[in-house]
């Protein structure tokens, strides 16, 4: 259907949510259905000298007490693997239940399960566990020091990893030679994703039959199957089925495969009956994956025009507890890869150590090592524009990557296949109003740096998204494809559904999937139902996380429509008696080239497709088509924003002006979507910059674990956000369109620090870790 | 030992035996089966189990099922009249104020107070009308969208 492909249409997941009907794993009430509680570590550290249970077992209601023996004594493989290799990886064990030692505050130890959500929580407190408390390691650069506490014996001096990129030697040669160097040391701070809704499990065992199912809140459910399968329950694959209903957000936190759910899957299984387990806000906060935490060194050097000539990066990346499901890739090749930004920077090295804690482990959280690449450049280009007396905007300009050098090979691996940057800067700048801005800067710094001072920040980002092909990703250690899948299906009166792998937690996959189909096969969107979520429904599918949904997703659903369209060229023409090359499909009809009034309609064809009464000898009955898309390269969306910022230099505190953003995300499926995209985003990204920190003090506690002392942005502390769009299609996919999902909080979290350091340029800020709290603000003005 | 209660639930009356310590949230969704209401944490913070009692918002993970005794409460399965949404449920459709939906219905109930008291806010009053509703989804652009759209509507 024309017009149906870059328009804003309702999105038709919205009836169910705002009437509550909608289903959360939570909400899912079934017959017979128990209640868990798991009992976790209070130490980040401890040896367990043993578990009394009795208490708990005997408590009026309980069901079962399960530890790491039932584990053993169950057969099954009992752990949580890591699903992406690095050369010289150290995996040490993760077990689903703690044996013998716990290493981060949260570490499951015992699970309850029994009659009542109340009665489980109070038999979990009766739990006696005999701790013997080690000390413990928190934090990223302590965890290096000589006579750190040791986290795995297996990684000797905390080091999970040692990576680099890039070469070294011609980046010490730049320096030597340099003009112009700046050099930051920074920390990127930890975060907890809070998706609003906490992990959940609802666990269904069948021994009549064998088979397992499982509710939960899952970005990914066959790849939750997979992991569930091979390295937790030890079950067979086909007995398992994996649902995620509605999933109330996930930033990535659901991508992961958890203890936890394992366990309700181990409780369900010894039981034969279901079991839920939802986490309260403090438990999803100990455990599931954080983001960032990097402890960094970056400098930048600069030939006299203000060219970059090298860039050098050395980073400590937490890794936590234990290696989450792509925690290695995550400070590696989704970060050191993209150093180049959107210059070009003709020598580059990146080295990151990553490192044990006794926290939480740390994942991919919306952005994945983008957010954190994409600080450490802007930040430095920032001071590249005071250093070089280019300013923020020439001394950017002058390294782009010219328009016409796509693609274009960097220095750390990837290869852009397109882009151009200028433009979207200068909407940046038009919309922004910058030469009013400087005005007004410029009075109040004239004003005898009156008090309340103003400060305008950039940031030209770019990101890989639509993780990609997956030879590539292979071959750096992922432990996994990276394709998407799509079947879809015409029904007899050519109405079409679709059965997509990349499933939706907040999107609006299923309006968007629509869109494409509605699009490419002229019918109707309300003729399309979409269907995702569901290992038994859907072919094996990658899921919904690194901006990939409409660029991998969205392109399989295009191949398979496309198949659909020859095939249904080959009916229509046996039918027309025609030739199929001489067939033409347009607005949901096959039509004879030449001759309009010879064409029958999609639905026409598809009747006839499924009665085969009258058809070519050599084709199959049906009209449907299955594509696993594997696309030639990630996408590459980029864009500039602008952050306006007002600092009150007597108490610290920050108010934000205007936020600005033109993006280029490719072509747009559904404008209302890609936006709300990217305020979500955004505020995630700002909430780093200004507000957001997970604190573990020296012995390992989470500080930072309630609602209570995790600041996340709310509706006052927001503004408006002014967007727009450039548009430079991606040549690589049918689509061309690019991805949309990190784009907020990846590009917002500099924007925000290098106005603030803009602001306090009179008092000789430079730079102020974030989040930048009035106390540190307040701090760095006054510092001496 | 249970207490007994009599409510009003979106306009019916409701009698249920409860166990003292049960919050209300767990009242409605558990043995009402009204889910709607959602819990996102147990510090009263984050607003998504926001209903109405007797008219005002109130987090109903911070209020026991004993107290609801009298009281009408409306939870957003009841907010929709005659088949019709109500213009706060439109106007967050409209204008895609939600994305994953985990908050909206506690964002919807809240915002029906705020308009309730203040029939034409503006940006700034829904922004500290809201303050005690999060969403991680949205960065709230939309909301404050939505709810305008709605006091259009309503008045
Ligand atoms: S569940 Fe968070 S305020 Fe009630
Ligand atoms: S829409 Fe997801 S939390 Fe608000």
């Amino acid at each position: 259907m024309a017009g149906v492909l870059g328009t804003s249409i309702k999105r038709r997941e919205d009836p169910a949510l705002i009437t509550g009907r909608g289903k959360y794993t939570d909400d899912l009430l079934v017959e017979g259905m128990a209640h868990a509680a798991i009992v976790r570590s209070p130490y980040a550290h401890a040896r367990i000298r043993g578990i009394d249970t009795s208490a708990a077992k005997t408590y009026p209601g309980v069901v079962a007490v399960l530890t790491a023996r039932d584990v053993a004594a169950a057969g099954i493989p009992g752990m949580v693997p890591v699903g992406w290799l690095l050369p010289d990886l150290k995996t040490p064990a993760h077990p689903m239940i703690a044996a013998d030692t716990v290493r981060h505050v949260g570490d499951a130890v015992a699970v309850v399960v029994a009659e009542d959500r109340y009665v489980a929580r109070d038999a979990a407190e009766r739990v006696a566990v005999d701790y013997e408390p080690l000390d413990a390691v928190a934090d990223v650069v302590a965890a290096l020091e000589d006579g750190a506490p040791t986290v795995h014996d297996d990684a000797p001096g905390n080091v999970a990893f040692d990576w680099e990129i890039g070469e070294k030697d011609p980046v010490d040669a730049a320096f030597a030679q340099a003009a112009h160097t700046v050099e930051l040391d920074l920390r990127n701070n930890r975060l907890i994703p809070h998706a609003i809704e906490p992990r959940a499990a609802l666990a269904s065992y069948d021994s009549s039959t064998g088979v397992m199912t499982i509710h939960m809140t899952s970005q990914n459910p066959h790849v939750h199957r997979l992991l569930m399968t091979l390295a937790s329950l030890g079950m067979p694959e086909h007995k398992v089925r994996i649902v995620a209903p509605e999933v109330g957000g996930g930033f990535g936190s659901k991508i992961h495969h958890y203890a936890d759910e394992a366990i309700v899957g181990l409780c369900s299984l010894k039981l034969d009956r279901p079991v839920k387990w939802t986490a309260t806000r403090t438990e999803t906060n100990l455990t599931d994956a954080h983001g960032r935490d990097h402890s960094t060194h970056c400098a930048m050097a600069f030939d006299g025009d203000g060219r970059i000539t090298g860039l050098r990066v050395d980073t400590k990346a937490a890794m936590g507890a234990y290696l989450s499901t792509f925690a290695p890739a995550v400070p590696t090749y989704l970060y050191g890869t993209l150093m180049s930004g959107q210059y070009d920077i003709p020598a580059i090295h990146c080295h990151v150590t990553g490192v044990f804690t006794h926290t939480a482990p740390v994942d991919a959280y919306r952005g994945a090592g983008r957010p954190e690449a994409t600080f450490v450049v802007e930040r430095l280009m920032h001071l590249a524009g005071e250093a070089t007396g280019l300013g923020p905007i020439e001394v950017r300009k002058r390294n782009f990557v010219p328009a016409d050098a796509f693609p274009y090979q960097t220095q750390v691996a990837l290869a852009y296949d397109s882009g151009n940057y200028g433009p979207a800067m200068d909407r940046a700048l038009e919309m922004i109003g910058y030469d009013d801005l400087c005005r007004e800067q410029a009075s109040r710094r004239g004003n005898g740096n009156g008090r309340r001072q103003m400060g305008i920040g950039f940031s030209s980002y770019i990101e890989a998204c639509g993780l990609a092909p997956s030879a590539v990703v292979g071959s750096l250690g992922a432990q996994a494809g990276q394709w998407e899948s799509a079947d879809v299906r015409v029904h007899p009166t050519g109405s079409v559904t679709v059965y997509t792998g990349s499933s939706s937690h907040g999107q609006g996959h299923e309006t968007t999937f629509s869109q494409i189909v509605a699009d490419r096969l002229g019918v109707a969107p309300e003729a399309v139902e979409v269907i995702h979520g569901d290992t038994d429904l859907v072919q094996f599918g990658m899921g919904t996380y690194g901006s990939r949904s409409a660029a991998v997703g969205g392109s399989a659903i295009a191949g398979s429509v496309d198949k659909i369209i020859e095939k249904g060229k080959k009916i229509a023409a046996h039918l027309l008696e025609a030739a199929a090359e001489d067939l033409e499909y347009e607005d949901g009809s096959f039509r004879v080239a030449g001759s309009p009034d010879r064409a029958l309609g999609l639905g026409d064809v598809a009747l006839q497709a499924y009665l085969a009464h009258n058809y070519p000898d050599d084709l199959e009955p049906g009209l449907s088509a299955t594509t696993f898309y594997d696309p030639a390269n990630f996408t590459y969306p980029f864009g500039t924003h602008v952050c306006v910022v007002e600092v009150d230099t007597e108490t610290g505190s920050i108010e934000l002006l205007r936020y600005t953003a033109v993006d280029d995300v490719g072509n747009v499926i559904n404008p209302m979507i890609v936006d709300g995209q990217l305020h979500g985003g955004l505020a995630q990204g700002i909430g780093q910059a200004l507000w957001e920190n997970a604190v573990y003090d020296d012995s390992g506690q989470l500080v930072s674990g309630s609602l209570m002392d995790y600041a996340l942005p709310k509706i006052h502390n927001l503004i408006q956000f002014e967007l727009d769009r450039t548009t430079t299609p991606c040549p690589h996919n049918p689509l061309g369109v690019k991805g949309v999902g990190e784009a907020g909080a990846i590009a917002s979290p500099p924007a925000v620090v290098n106005a603030v350091v803009d602001a306090l340029k009179p008092f000789g800020v430079t730079h102020i870790d974030m989040p930048l709290t009035p106390e540190k603000v307040w701090r760095a003005v006054n510092a001496d | 030992m249970t207490v007994s209660i009599q409510l009003e639930v979106n306009g019916k009356p409701v009698q249920a035996e409860v166990e003292p310590r049960r919050l209300l949230v767990h009242f409605l969704r558990e043995d009402l089966g009204l889910t709607g209401a959602n819990i996102g944490c147990e510090t009263s913070l984050c607003g998504a189990c926001t209903i109405l009692v007797d008219g005002n918002a109130v987090k109903s993970c911070t209020m026991l099922a004993a107290q609801a005794d009298g009281a009408a409460v409306t939870t957003i399965e009841g907010l929709a009249r005659n088949g019709e949404l109500h213009p706060l449920q439109d106007g967050f459709w409209e204008k895609h104020g939600l994305q994953c939906g985990y908050c909206t219905p506690g964002m919807i109930l809240s915002a029906n107070y705020l308009l309730e008291q203040n029939p034409s806010p503006s940006d700034e009053e829904i922004r500290e009308g809201l303050k005690g509703n999060i969403c991680r989804c949205t960065g709230y652009h939309n909301i404050v969208e939505a709810v305008k759209y709605a006091a259009e509507r309503m008045s």
